[in-house]
């Protein structure tokens, strides 16, 4: 009824938003321009802390990658009609999307071994390895609630007029159904991969080197008060400048694919 | 015409065909008989089964009893999926919302399933599907996605889909209900001439001048079973039924044709 206002408004909230980011922003560049000591430090611990969020952003991606896979399999597995393939995945999905992230990074660091026996030969598992199945079990989870909504947004005439031309359920799932729940999963998924990409800070806790525990050893090792503040102001900076386009994007998005 | 028909095959026969969704039975008993190359229409009011007499043809609902046969087919004991859907390569249908598939465009929706289920090569594919298109007077619309056209235009696809697997058999399920009046006419003029064509097909309308015109056999449904089947004037204006003669005298038009018939 108010599509047209939506826009309007939500440029009028976004206003004083990003004066805020503007005026903090250009602060801390104020900061750092009459600081040149400050400036110099950071400058010199900036490469480390990149090195921290590259490993940020391969877990989020890796994590997300299986984490879809595994939930657009298990959202058709809920949709099944047999009770016997619904059933796991209904409880499978209710269990993860319930469970704290930081819970899940735990169990997996201390469930899996160190290193795995293949042939013969000693594989490492290495911690960050352990935190990608960590994030991608409950971002499967939430990819499974995200595609079996989807499916089921589609009209059941859909159904009907696929299997009127000979279709097989699955070829109709495969060829109908899953390509018109892309647009209507897109926002959704998005969501959910800037939620995991800000979980990742969480492997910290585990002792992954990301970006959150390099900002750690970098201000353990400068020790100083004002350094200390400047990096993690960075490093609110790398998550904010990382997820926020594609939030912004997926506002976008669902307003382009806002049933007409 | 009827005699027309009894000396042509028969295509279609359904015998005694009980359904009930739940508590809700919708079909108590449906017999109807449909010869090779006949166009039969079905009318009746709203709720009497016609639209689940076409979706049991083709498999798309089951019935609790009774006889169906297709071609051959022995529609009623098919217990599997994989039966079904070789049943409906047979038959095509087209539905009153015209339900096209909305992220596929028109030469796609109508490609899509002599393509990937028939494997038929996508030039052949694409040049029968150019040349339904052009049967339906839609030759310039290859390129655009069902949401650009109109309800009257989607119906034509949605025509031209279900010929695309060359089917022995259409069923058209009020597929000029959900229209506005000024675009029946183009998607009756499609199926009339599809009709005299020799295509075999079943009609589920409220269109009675259009049953009337084009149909060999019209059959009367009330409360889940098939109350006549008869040739259309023998159906319009001399049947004894006085509950058919109040539902065609409903319709404007009819009352005035039947009582000039009658003072004859």
């Amino acid at each position: 009824m108010s599509t047209a206002a939506l826009p309007a408004r939500g440029r009028a909230a976004l206003g004083p938003a990003w004066a805020w980011l503007a005026l903090v922003a250009a602060g801390f560049l104020l900061w750092t321009v009459l600081d040149a000591r400050l400036a110099r430090d950071l400058l010199d611990w900036l490469p480390y802390l990149a090195s921290g969020f590259a490993m940020n952003i391969l877990i989020s991606v890796l994590a997300m990658s299986a984490g879809t896979l595994a939930g657009v399999t298990l959202g058709a597995m809920e949709l099944s009609a047999s009770r016997l393939v619904r059933a796991p995945a209904v409880a499978y999905v209710q269990v993860f999307r319930n469970a704290p992230h930081l819970v899940l990074i735990f169990a997996t660091t201390y469930i899996f071994p160190f290193e795995i026996v293949v042939a013969g030969n000693y594989l490492p598992f290495p911690d960050w390895l352990k935190a990608v199945f960590g994030l991608a079990i409950p971002a499967s989870a939430y990819v499974a609630e995200i595609v079996r909504g989807a499916i089921q947004s589609v009209p059941t005439t859909q159904w009907d007029a696929a299997k009127g031309v000979g279709m097989s359920r699955g070829q109709t799932l495969r060829w109908i159904i899953l390509p018109q729940c892309l647009r209507r999963a897109l926002p959704p998924w998005m969501n959910l991969y800037a939620s995991i990409t800000m979980s990742t800070a969480l492997a910290s806790l585990v002792g992954v080197h990301e970006l959150l525990h390099a900002a750690t050893d970098a201000s353990t090792a400068v020790r100083r008060d004002d350094f200390t503040i400047a990096v993690y102001l960075t490093v609110l900076a790398a998550f904010f400048l990382f997820c926020f386009p594609i939030s912004r994007l997926t506002r976008r998005l669902e307003r382009r694919f806002a049933p007409r | 015409m009827a005699q027309d028909s009894t000396a042509r095959p028969i295509l279609v026969e359904l015998q005694d065909v009980h359904l009930s969704f739940g508590a809700a039975e919708v079909l108590k008993g449906i017999d109807l008989t449909v010869a090779k190359g006949d166009a039969v229409s079905i009318i009746g009011p709203s709720g009497s089964g016609k639209s689940t007499i076409l979706r049991c043809i083709n498999g798309l609902a089951q019935p609790q009893a009774g006889r169906i046969t297709v071609a051959g087919t022995r529609v009623d004991t098919l217990r599997n999926e994989a039966e079904r859907i070789a049943l409906r390569k047979r038959i095509g249908i087209v539905f009153q919302q015209y339900n096209l598939f909305p992220h596929l465009t028109v030469l796609e929706n109508i490609t899509i399933a002599p393509t990937r289920i028939l494997k038929v090569p996508r030039a052949e594919a694409e040049a029968l599907a150019r040349d339904l298109l052009a049967r339906v007077r839609l030759a310039d619309k290859v390129a655009a996605y069902p949401g650009e056209l109109s309800g009257g235009q989607q119906q034509r696809v949605a025509i031209a889909r279900a010929l695309t697997m060359r089917p022995e058999l259409v069923l058209f399920d009020e597929v000029t209900s959900a229209l506005d009046p000024e675009m029946v006419g183009e998607v009756l003029a499609v199926i009339r001439e599809l009709v005299r064509d020799g295509l075999t097909s079943i009609l589920v309308t409220h269109e009675m001048r259009f049953a009337e015109e084009i149909s060999d056999t019209i059959a009367f449904t009330e409360n889940g079973r098939i109350v006549a089947q008869a040739p259309p004037a023998e159906l319009f204006y001399r049947s004894g039924n006085p509950r058919i003669r109040q539902f065609i005298g409903g319709f404007q038009g009819y009352r005035d044709a039947v009582q000039d018939r009658e003072g004859i």
